[in-house]
């Protein structure tokens, strides 16, 4: 392990990208992580493919549309430890707020009724919305929550750190829903 | 002549203590310094039972007790913590987020919140069953109050404090099982309640955001229960 780095790979579903914001405010403790870690795909770094193999992917935002859906499934497919990343990845969230009203009544909202051109939903490139925003655990399996909105740096730092000693963390200890 | 005090002496978590006859198992653990989570029971109202987070085993008993209600016996042999309690427990506040919009993050009582603390403290970190996403009202209609219905337990203690102790009895419940819900008077606007008198004891009481003063944003409401059990010596001790 402290020959051969991980690899690291965080994603950004239906989020705010707060968390990711929160991970970056881990500061220069980033570059400590950076000598046992590698991030191989992430918002932040230049990759377009998902890669093989990943030892842990962090996991931000709800499952919201078929295009959420095919990506979370690829992610668990290569990645060892899935670490739902922050409150809308553990419970929906903000996300999910649209979950009490039909899709229709949601798209009709937006893109109709508070719209002030083009009174029609999009057709083409975006993906369709699912009927209802889920939870990632709800969708494959997940192996550490890590609540928050979003989590506290700290809480990040220990959730990787544990990792990285072969742990899995309890963190109770440092966040909360609504962190 | 004041009728004697009646000892009971029994076991809390192998714990030997004594208790005066007709107190509660959760009276006697708490005076003991042995914490039972609880959630719907607030010192200075009646108990009345609804969460059942602070069941306990009872030694000969084969289901479980509400500790908040369950009088002491001579010779109880209690546990208030084992595996198969913390699995209720969590199973119980899982269902709690389940069944309505607990939407933390955007909560006036985020991080002052005794349903977001009994999660952390007895470490719910996700909800294992399906969301209902119910579309439940929020009603403004009061001039200093809401009550916002996605995010109550019915825990009822607006409505026992608002009996036992305001003595005007604005709150109720309706409906029964999963369609159960807090109403003001004849199941009417808040604001038009002729009978509220604003006191605000309902909204201080309540454990989560699902009561709360206008005007405060995500995470600035607390509240302040000083006047309980000022209120309970007022009323001659009784609860």
């Amino acid at each position: 392990m402290n020959e051969k780095k991980i690899k690291l790979a965080t994603v950004w579903l239906d989020g705010c990208s707060g968390c990711h914001m929160s991970f970056l405010d881990m500061d220069e403790r980033l570059l400590e992580l950076a000598e046992k870690v590698e991030v191989v795909y992430s918002p932040l770094v230049d990759a377009k493919e998902f890669p093989e193999e990943v030892d842990v992917t962090l996991v931000e935002g709800a499952v919201s549309t078929e295009e959420d859906l095919h990506k979370i499934r690829l992610i668990r497919q290569r990645t060892k430890i899935l670490v739902a990343f922050g409150d809308c990845a553990v419970t929906g969230n903000v996300p999910a707020m649209r979950n009490r009203f039909h899709i229709k009544e949601v798209m009709e909202r937006v893109y109709e009724q508070n719209a002030t051109q083009n009174h029609k939903p999009p057709v083409d490139g975006i993906p369709t919305l699912l009927p209802r925003v889920r939870p990632v655990h709800e969708v494959v399996k997940v192996d550490v929550y890590l609540p928050g909105c979003p989590p506290r740096a700290d809480a990040i730092y220990f959730v990787l750190t544990e990792l990285l000693e072969g742990r899995i963390p309890d963190t109770t200890a440092v966040t909360r829903f609504g962190a | 002549m004041r009728a004697p005090i009646r000892i009971k002496t029994l076991t809390i978590d192998g714990k030997e203590v004594s208790a005066r006859e007709g107190e509660t198992i959760l009276q006697v653990a708490r005076e003991n310094g042995i914490d039972i989570p609880t959630l719907c029971y607030l010192e200075g109202l009646e108990p009345y039972g609804a969460c059942r987070l602070c069941l306990v085993e009872v030694k000969g008993i084969n289901r479980l007790l509400p500790a908040c209600i369950t009088q002491v016996e001579e010779g109880m042999e209690v546990i208030t913590n084992s595996e198969r309690l913390v699995k209720y427990r969590k199973m119980i506040l899982e269902l709690l987020f389940s069944e309505r919009n607990h939407t933390c993050s955007v909560c006036v009582v985020n991080g002052h919140c005794e349903l977001q603390r009994l999660a952390q403290k007895l470490g719910v970190t996700n909800i294992r069953y399906p969301y209902r996403y119910p579309n439940l009202p929020i009603d403004a209609t009061h001039d200093r109050f809401v009550v916002d219905h996605n995010r109550c337990v019915l825990c009822t203690r607006c409505v026992r404090v608002c009996d036992q102790i305001e003595g005007a009895h604005v709150w109720d419940v309706m409906g029964r099982g999963i369609n159960s819900r807090i109403i003001a008077d004849l199941n009417q606007p808040w604001g038009t309640s002729d009978v509220c008198t604003s006191c605000g004891k309902c909204v201080h009481v309540c454990p989560t955001g699902a009561l709360f003063e206008k005007g405060k944003a995500v995470a600035e409401m607390e509240k302040r229960r000083q006047f309980l059990p000022y209120l309970t010596v007022m009323r001659g001790g009784k609860q």
